[in-house]
């Protein structure tokens, strides 16, 4: 059975109680994803449930006040439960589902990503448990409470750093310790394979509509499409679809914290190192031994050591292009998109229109620009008061 | 015939884990000659790893503090070498793929060789992966052991065709710790096993008591043991070596009634 490596990148390095579970999850997503029983379910569930299409938005205001290229965005903060983690998450739960499993467990770092799975789970009547850091816990307590009224049980992190990277350490060892009737829905196109696969797969929806919305709108393709990157699920599917397009350009904007060469930041191109961990070979902010590096990023969605498997390759083959967002950066920009369009952006997503704000003014004004609003921002506003020295608790 | 295989020879084994390093590497030393001296016959040292992610809560304390006082991978080279000038059982090192590969998978082996290291466990590399580390084991002539667990299924005849040194039966589902009952069978797991290969079978995970030794040495041809020795480091801390040799004397005695 092939191991799923983009280059060097990716494979299956995962303890051997493991083994039979992911090739399971191999051979059943196989099987489903050219079933058109199974194809048809999942598109009413993204249609009927998540409301897709997402609007690719032209955005007016912006455009004007940057001067240089023409910015779309692409609308995933629309989307039921408020991200992109939702396209995902349908298919997978129902793969589950076909699977035979009752019970799904999920990693979670800003919360979206738990609470999407914790809506599928409700859904479709299955058991559901989401492992979440500590430090996330309280940094978003809202989606805690979230994830709950929709009946799932949270279990807060105490490990390590307590943030994502625990949260998926603690998922993979509650998989190993019950795995017959239970699928871990990974919430990015990481980890062993096949996951970055399914998961860029149930996410290139994202380019799928947006390729096909910006050639009714423009006629054209567009010049470039921007998205954030933590794991890199939204970018993934954001790009995927126009990977064959050489002229578009694609790039990831990473989480740079308080600056690349500051040590409290998340931006793995910019500072990692090949390594080999949470069960794909991949790059990852780690130390000379190879202990993996405590990480910071204002935003808990993009606060993670490493980056999925195909990123890493199209880094390394140029494909894409991935940029350092700095939290102040990310901040104005979360501030920018909402009074200059009025759309409160994810903080996460905010990271992509920083560099969209970067960008757009020195593009011609015939050239275009897709970025994705990953998710919103609603999320966010007591932690972007609070970073503005305005008490607010949710 | 490996070092490691000519443990097994002897009778049933005792296999003895704990971190490196933990609480401090001079600790760490005492406590490994000291498990040699009171019957251990391999010993497996743990190289600490920020993400355990094979490892429940005992162990990924016990690298947590291994770490923090500034074990390095170099330093657990040096501390063996010291060692190979004590003791002469099999040593291995136990840790995870990105130390190794970090290091540099040829120069990690290369140094296990001279220091002495007779073979390595590494749980987050599995059959399908194994040539990251195959070719390089085989040069430096260290022994790459493999794991079957109770998911493993038509697997195990897969993996034990390949195994060298011992093979490591992970005997629950999960993580390492100490467990009241182990519920697998594993009889017939060995019984699989030794269907297809000669190589000796130890069992791991979950045993804490010289009446869980004696029973899982029973069943195959020795016991590993883990966190029960690393909770007497978290609790003794470098107190712990005189209670660490009463234990280890008293698994080791369970082992040895499994032989009879």
């Amino acid at each position: 059975m092939e191991t799923g490596r983009f280059g060097e990148y990716g494979g299956q390095y995962v303890p051997e109680t493991l083994m039979n579970a992911v090739h399971e999850l191999e051979e059943a997503y196989a099987h489903y994803k050219s079933d058109p029983e199974f194809n048809k379910e999942l598109e009413d569930l993204l249609k009927n449930y998540a409301g897709r299409p997402s609007l690719l938005y032209y955005a007016e205001k912006m455009t004007k006040d940057l001067g240089g290229a023409k910015i779309y965005l692409k609308r995933e903060d629309l989307n039921h439960t408020g991200s992109h983690k939702i396209n995902n998450v349908l298919g997978q739960v129902l793969l589950a589902k076909k699977m035979g499993k009752t019970r799904v467990i999920a990693e979670t770092g800003a919360g979206q990503h738990g609470v999407a799975t914790a809506t599928a789970a409700a859904l479709m009547g299955m058991e559901c448990e989401i492992f979440m850091g500590k430090e996330d816990t309280e940094r978003q307590a809202l989606n805690v409470f979230r994830m709950e009224l929709l009946g799932a049980k949270v279990h807060p992190v105490t490990t390590g750093t307590m943030t994502l990277k625990d949260a998926v350490n603690e998922a993979m060892r509650e998989w190993t310790s019950r795995v017959e009737d239970t699928l871990y829905v990974l919430g990015s196109v990481m980890g062993p394979h096949p996951f970055p696969m399914i998961v860029r797969d149930f996410q290139s929806v994202i380019s799928k509509e947006s390729r096909r919305q910006i050639l009714e709108a423009e006629g054209k393709l567009p010049d470039a499409v921007v998205a954030c990157v933590g794991g890199g699920s939204n970018a993934m599917g954001s790009f995927y679809e126009y990977i064959k397009d050489e002229n578009v350009q694609l790039i990831g904007c990473e989480a740079a914290g308080l600056g690349v060469d500051n040590p409290k930041n998340a931006a793995t191109i910019a500072n990692g190192s090949v390594g080999i961990f949470h069960g794909m070979k991949s790059l990852f902010c780690q130390n000379e031994y190879g202990q993996i590096a405590p990480v910071y990023s204002i935003s808990a969605g993009l606060d993670y050591p490493g980056i999925g498997p195909e990123h890493a390759w199209l880094n390394d083959t140029g494909r894409a292009t991935y940029v350092p967002i700095t939290d102040e950066e990310a901040v104005q920009a979360f501030e920018y998109l909402s009074r200059t369009e009025g759309i409160i952006p994810a903080i996460e997503s905010a990271h992509a229109i920083a560099q969209v704000m970067k960008i757009a003014g020195q593009m011609k004004k015939e050239q275009i620009i897709v970025a994705t609003v990953s998710g919103r921002g609603d999320k966010d506003v007591a932690a972007i008061a609070r970073y503005r020295g305005v008490e607010i608790y949710e | 015939m490996s070092r490691i295989r000519k443990a097994f020879e002897k009778g049933k084994a005792f296999i003895a884990f704990i971190t490196g390093g933990d609480p401090d590497l001079e600790t760490s030393y005492e406590l490994i000659k000291t498990m040699a001296e009171n019957g251990a016959d391999l010993i497996e040292i743990g190289i600490p790893f920020s993400d355990p992610i094979a490892e429940g809560p005992v162990i990924q304390e016990a690298d947590l503090r291994s770490l923090s006082s500034g074990t390095t991978t170099d330093a657990l080279f040096d501390m063996v070498v010291r060692l190979r000038k004590e003791i002469d059982i099999p040593l291995l090192f136990m840790t995870y793929m990105n130390p190794i590969y970090v290091y540099g998978t040829g120069r990690f082996l290369a140094r296990c060789a001279q220091a002495g290291i007779d073979g390595i466990i590494v749980p987050d590399v599995p059959f399908e992966e194994k040539a990251e580390l195959a070719e390089d084991c085989r040069k430096n002539g260290i022994d790459l052991i493999s794991m079957i667990a109770p998911t493993s299924q038509k697997r195990i005849e897969t993996i034990a065709k390949e195994a060298e040194g011992f093979l490591y039966c992970v005997s629950s589902l999960g993580v390492t710790g100490v467990r009241s009952e182990i519920t697998t069978d594993i009889g017939s797991m060995v019984k699989h096993v030794k269907s297809v290969t000669d190589v000796p079978v130890a069992v791991g995970f979950g045993i804490a008591t010289p009446e869980q030794a004696k029973k899982m040495a029973g069943l195959s041809d020795g016991a590993i043991v883990g966190s029960a020795i690393v909770k007497l480091v978290a609790q003794y801390g470098k107190e712990a070596v005189p209670y660490v040799a009463d234990y280890v004397k008293s698994m080791k005695a369970g082992v040895m009634e499994a032989s009879s």
